[in-house]
């Protein structure tokens, strides 16, 4: 067990890790009427490392990250970012939400999108000035997408429209950046590009976290694993928490077993 | 006398009036805008609605008084009181029941409009107070306003717009995406209540000269009609602005002339026609504008595959693409290929191949993602990557390359 693990089983010593803690959760539970979708989770994100959080259908991946960023209320918990509250340390975290949460027929253009990463900056009456485009412009090079900047979004495909939410979100320019489901659904090409930003964010010690759904993945592109369904089923690197007994356990009957013995390490 | 109307010859009055239903006008539709990108525009209908209770209660409190009940500024605090209390039993049905959003705007619109107009009917009965003009509420008048009217509507509608413009920031992200700006720290709750009292405070400015009935119109209308001319928020803000500006203008104006003509119905019509007008002719997203997009598209598919038919000598079935191609000149009426006809069906064919080819591999896997059955392969690749598909696919079968 590596020291963080122990720590999270001992109340005393919770404290310490958290402290370290790029994003620390503690006792989140989140409940949609009377039917708890996070129950009672704690996880603890060291700095400069690249978190998956997966677990089946339903098991409160999204609900997870929304509740700790605040964006749904929940019924209990808190979260902290760097030690700090989350609502305190805003400009450290950047958001990647699910694709299909918006209307993509909205009149904006790619860049109109990126420079949304720059409001908090700009404040409420702020110039938007050329300094600002020019970073926006920086950040959609960043994820291959330059050519596009003046495209209306509706003409997007779902990879492009992929890789403008993330160009919005280095635009905030964060040191945690959570993202929701980030590969679903886009083209082979999407996907290498993103997984390459968010490796070179890593590189930068940025702290990263994201919502996965490809377990076949799991072990190239992140170095840490947050199993959930419902509640907490494992937490650590991709070779103590991604095992065939963890997953067993988070999906039940709901992943052949020779899948399992595939994808999971250890096997 | 309608070319003096439009022109403001009619007098001071009438020229301030007509002036400040424009600067209304212009408020609603950029207000109106961030409502309709929040895809809530309905709210206003049920808020609209809700004020008419107010109304009723501020004319009879006023006459308790000891007033006549005619006092605008009074009319206006009743009637946003009774909308902001519609405001809350719409939130509190939406968030505390299982009640879907719509449901409750119908529900609090029918109920407060029905409370509304049984006030009404029993002021009717009332022996003091001025409650003549009152029902011009309804459906908007001109007549009788006083300058302080215009003035508190000019200036009301001014704030307003200065307020809508200072948030249009923080609004749009919200509109466009709610999740984000949450996540960023923007308080999305406040920031729907505050597009929400910017739209009560235009129905409340406006609804003497509108009316309560159609205030919806100039809050939306506005919106929709510029949604067909421009592909940003501050394009559609602008055309928006110019839009309602327009109506408000023009509906007072011709109010002016006809008094007896309520002024919502005309602004309504007016808005109406702008509307049409852009549904049919808009460049992009119009009406007219699809179908001859639909039609170039079909032509360009019909002669591609009548072309790959020819190519491999299979007979076009087809009487459509029959004719294209013989409109083009490529074959004759049984259905034979031309001399000109031949080597473009060549191409296409050549072209065909090389897509199948790229398809097929996984080097030209982002070249692929462009096929569609109608570009040219050799707008996307260059010449050696050509070469290079030519070289996969081997002795082209009869096609000179």
């Amino acid at each position: 067990m590596t020291p963080l693990e122990l720590a999270t089983s001992n109340g005393a010593r919770l404290q310490n890790a958290h402290a370290g803690a790029a994003l620390a959760i503690r006792g989140m539970t989140v409940s949609y009427g009377q039917k708890p979708a996070v129950f009672s989770v704690d996880m603890s994100v060291p700095v400069g490392s690249m978190t998956a959080i997966i677990g089946p259908n339903g098991a409160g991946k999204s609900t997870l990250l929304k509740a700790a960023l605040g964006v749904i209320k929940p019924l209990a918990g808190t979260a902290t970012v760097f030690g700090q509250p989350v609502a305190d340390a805003r400009a450290r975290i950047a958001y990647v939400p699910q694709r299909a949460s918006v209307d993509w027929d909205f009149p904006t253009r790619v860049l109109d999108v990126v420079l949304m990463g720059l409001y908090r900056e700009l404040g409420l009456l702020g110039r938007l000035r050329g300094t600002h485009k020019a970073k926006a412009m920086d950040c959609l090079a960043r994820v291959g997408m330059q050519d596009f900047a003046s495209r209306q979004i509706g003409q997007l495909s779902g990879g492009q429209q992929q890789r403008v939410f993330l160009a919005r979100a280095l635009a905030q320019n964060a040191d945690l950046y959570l993202l929701d489901e980030p590969f679903a659904g886009v083209d082979a090409a999407t996907e290498k590009a993103i997984i390459d930003v968010l490796k070179s964010l890593r590189a930068e010690g940025k702290t990263v976290v994201a919502v996965h759904h490809d377990l076949s993945t799991v072990a190239d592109y992140f170095d840490r694993v947050f199993l959930i369904n419902t509640t907490r089923v494992a937490e650590g690197t991709v070779e103590e928490a991604f095992t065939p007994q963890t997953l067993q356990e988070a999906y039940g009957g709901r992943l052949a077993t020779g899948q399992l013995g595939q994808t999971a390490l250890g096997a | 006398m309608l070319w003096h109307a439009l022109t403001l010859q009619l007098g001071y009055n009438a020229t301030l009036v007509t002036l400040g239903a424009m600067l209304l006008g212009v408020a609603a539709g950029v207000t109106g805008t961030f409502l309709f990108l929040r895809k809530r525009a309905l709210v206003s209908d049920a808020i609209s609605h809700a004020t008419l209770p107010g109304v009723g209660m501020a004319f009879i409190i006023m006459v308790a008084l000891g007033g006549d009940g005619r006092s605008l500024i009074g009319l206006m605090l009743g009637s946003a009181a009774s909308a902001w209390i519609g405001l809350l039993c719409i939130g509190a049905l939406t968030r505390r029941t299982r009640l879907a959003e719509d449901a409750a705007i119908g529900a609090v619109l029918s109920v407060f409009f029905g409370i509304g107009i049984v006030f009404l009917t029993f002021i009717q009965t009332m022996s003091e107070g001025r409650q003549a003009g009152l029902e011009g509420f309804l459906l908007g008048s001109t007549a009788g306003m006083l300058y302080s009217d215009a003035m508190i509507i000019a200036v009301g509608g001014a704030l307003v717009l200065a307020a809508v413009i200072a948030f249009r920031r923080p609004l749009s992200a919200v509109a466009f995406d709610p999740e984000f700006a949450a996540s960023s720290g923007l308080n999305v709750p406040r920031l729907d209540l505050i597009m929400m009292g910017l739209v009560m405070a235009i129905t409340v400015v406006g609804l003497k000269i509108v009316g309560l009935i159609l205030i919806v119109a100039l809050l939306i209308i506005p919106a929709v009609t510029a949604r067909f001319w421009s592909e940003r928020v501050t394009g559609v803000l602008w055309v928006a602005g110019v839009v309602g500006g327009v109506a408000g203008y023009v509906g007072a104006a011709l109010s002016a002339i006809a008094p007896a003509l309520p002024t919502g119905p005309v602004i309504v019509l007016v808005l109406f026609a702008m509307f049409a007008l852009s549904l049919l002719f808009a460049p992009a997203r119009g009406v007219l504008a699809a179908v001859l997009k639909h039609l170039s598209f079909q032509k360009r598919v019909h002669i591609r595959q009548g072309l790959l038919a020819l190519a491999q000598g299979q007979p076009i079935y087809e009487k459509l693409t029959l004719r294209l191609l013989q409109r083009a000149g490529f074959a004759r009426a049984d259905g034979v290929a031309t001399t000109d006809g031949k080597a473009r069906a060549a191409k296409a064919l050549r072209d065909e191949t090389r897509w199948q080819m790229a398809r097929s591999r996984e080097e030209f896997a982002l070249a692929a993602t462009f096929y569609d059955g109608l570009t040219e392969i050799e707008g996307v690749l260059t010449r050696d990557q050509i070469n290079e598909l030519d070289r996969l696919i081997g002795a082209p079968r009869g096609v000179p390359v």
